[in-house]
């Protein structure tokens, strides 16, 4: 239902003050699939996501949507394009579930436009595909981690964006919420075509719910393809400095990354087997 | 809201008719109008009048200013009279007025350069990587600490018919306002007021977190700067002309956002919230006790214990600040 939209970074680099953080990246969205970024702690991909949706304006280098320069673009026409749920979004004090998602209208109001049917709709629609209807009138602060995190899941949704980015949606949430939170946008994914990308801790999660999968290393692009391709056991070692082993996942098909530390292993050592020198 | 629109109005018209007279509602409709009526025409039309436009406004523009403060820096304790814009402009009056004798639209003009400079300051100071509310609000409170002991040092050097003048500084009041004070913070209030209303749903967008807000398409730095200047403009005039009337800018964003709930906007209803505590104040100041009492005494005492309230409160969520 919707036009699949482009976005790439192109020779991009970002950083903070003196700090570079993000070193001459290139890569392309795949339209209307889930694209998961992954890397070890302070790697740069939140910084990177960040810059995707045009929150970080680039030292070098520029990212493209449609052929054009985001960091150019108008912010609102920009916003109902691209949606993005920041990591640890502030909700008001004593505010309620409806007045947040209402919130996300704002990039598809003027000054004096006046709220509308069209308003209306996309919310309730929000509010269902979120499952959250049943909570729109309690205040955000009393709701739990799981219910939250849909709430602001629903803002986005009610945004009405082609492309949504979000970093690490599943961060704080139990084991049973994670994955409903990841079944929640496959779901948006598959039924409306919206193009997902974010930033997972999880590998495993990773591995199960990306089509596309993006693997960042000290700021560079290190590996991005299919799950399948890019989660080798050379990969995670080399994006994480962790000693593992990679095996299909029996619930999935996809690979499974089972980490090898120092204790409670009965295998043999990967180094010891296969004489790779560290 | 209409509800408090309403309360405004009705507070305004009592405070016009009760006094130490009192003029029926026909007497005052018709020295409004400009009839002369024996008696009402001077108490009404000089000394009544002037004074609750002056509170109307001078409430409105602490009430809008204050919570734009409080919404953009998400934090009740980021009010202008709490972080030290209010206490610039105080200072500068009382020195303008002892050290070198100035009077009347003086005074005023050098409140509001001075109410202006401090918050370029405090926000200069603050400013690292972007402007972070705490900080911010740590350095105002600092700033203020050190203008009051200007202003009490300046006083000190006083002699007494400036004392007098100067205490309006400190306190505020409404005590022989005349339209001389009214004209300038009117026209504040028509051009700044309605550029913030328009502001009103970005602002609303900012109290979601700086990305948050840019990602639905606001653009924060630019927001925010309209805010600032839009906000510390109003205070400037309304001090200037009423003196820094104490707490109405910290207390009427939160009371607002007790009755009305913190969906929408909250401009406005802190606005009306702003200059019902204001008619309110002034007009128990005049007459609930023996001796008349300036505004900013009764407001005072309203907000330094909410103050206080405030502070225990996030200690205790185990919040800092």
């Amino acid at each position: 239902m919707t036009t699949s939209h482009t976005l790439a970074a192109e020779d991009l680099t970002l950083g903070y003050g003196d700090r570079v953080v993000v070193e001459s990246l290139d890569l392309v969205v795949p339209p209307g699939r889930i694209t998961v970024i992954v890397g070890a702690n302070a790697c740069g991909k939140s910084t990177l996501l960040r810059s995707l949706s045009r929150l970080l304006v680039p030292r070098r280098g520029r990212v493209v949507l449609d052929g054009r320069e985001v960091h150019r673009m108008p912010a609102k026409e920009l916003a109902r394009t691209l949606g993005l749920l920041p990591q640890s979004p502030i909700a008001p004090e004593g505010i309620t579930v409806l007045d947040l998602v209402c919130r996300g209208r704002h990039p598809h109001q003027g000054v004096f436009s006046r709220w509308n049917a069209k308003d209306d709709e996309a919310v309730a629609a929000a509010l269902e595909a979120t499952r959250t209807t049943d909570l729109a009138d309690r205040p955000v602060d009393e709701l739990s981690g799981g219910q939250r995190q849909r709430v602001w899941i629903a803002m986005a949704l009610a945004q009405q964006t082609d492309l949504l980015l979000l970093d690490e949606p599943t961060t704080f949430l139990d084991a049973s919420h994670q994955i409903e939170v990841l079944d929640l946008l496959t779901d948006l994914n598959r039924t409306r075509g919206t193009t997902i990308v974010m930033v997972l801790h999880d590998l495993n999660l990773a591995a199960r719910y990306a089509d596309h999968l993006i693997a960042v290393a000290g700021g560079r692009l290190h590996a991005a393809g299919a799950p399948a391709e890019v989660l080798t056991e050379e990969n995670v070692r080399a994006v994480f400095g962790l000693d593992n082993r990679v095996i299909e996942d029996p619930v999935s098909g996809r690979p499974l990354v089972l980490p090898i530390g120092r204790h409670h292993v009965i295998l043999e050592r990967q180094g010891e087997r296969g004489g790779c020198a560290t | 809201m209409l509800t408090l629109a309403v309360l405004v109005v009705a507070m305004f018209a009592v405070s016009l008719m009760a006094g130490h007279r009192f003029y029926p509602p026909s007497d005052v409709l018709a020295v409004i109008l400009g009839e002369r009526v024996p008696g009402a025409t001077f108490t009404v039309g000089r000394l009544r009048l002037p004074r609750a436009c002056l509170a109307v406004l001078a409430g409105l523009a602490f009430g809008l200013g204050g919570v734009t403060f409080q919404t953009m820096l998400r934090n009740p304790l980021a009010s202008p009279d709490i972080i030290g814009i209010s206490s610039g402009a105080s200072a500068a009056a009382a020195i303008g007025i002892v050290s070198f004798g100035l009077d009347g639209p003086e005074v005023s003009a050098l409140a509001i350069v001075a109410a202006l400079g401090v918050a370029l300051l405090v926000y200069g100071l603050a400013f690292k990587d972007g402007v972070v509310g705490t900080r911010l609000i740590l350095i105002g409170i600092g700033i203020s600490a050190i203008l009051d002991s200007v202003i009490s040092y300046v006083l000190s050097q006083a002699d007494e018919w400036d004392l007098q003048e100067a205490m309006r500084w400190l306190t505020g009041s409404l005590n022989g306002t005349t339209w001389t004070e009214v004209v300038p913070t009117l026209i504040a209030l028509l051009v700044l007021g309605p550029l913030l209303l328009s502001r009103g749903r970005e602002l609303s967008a900012l109290r979601l977190g700086d990305d948050t807000a840019a990602a639905l398409g606001v653009r924060v730095d630019r927001a925010r700067l309209v805010a600032i200047v839009a906000a510390v403009g109003l205070i400037a005039f309304a001090t200037a002309a009423a003196g820094p009337i104490a707490f109405v800018a910290f207390l009427s964003g939160p009371i607002a956002a007790r009755l009305l709930g913190t969906g929408g906007s909250l401009l406005l209803p802190a606005g009306l919230v702003g200059a019902l505590l204001v008619l309110v104040a002034d007009f128990a100041g005049q007459f609930a006790f023996d001796t008349r009492y300036p505004v900013g005494v009764v407001t005072g005492v309203l907000g330094a214990p909410y103050l206080v309230y405030l502070i225990v409160r996030t200690h205790r969520a185990g919040g800092s600040l």
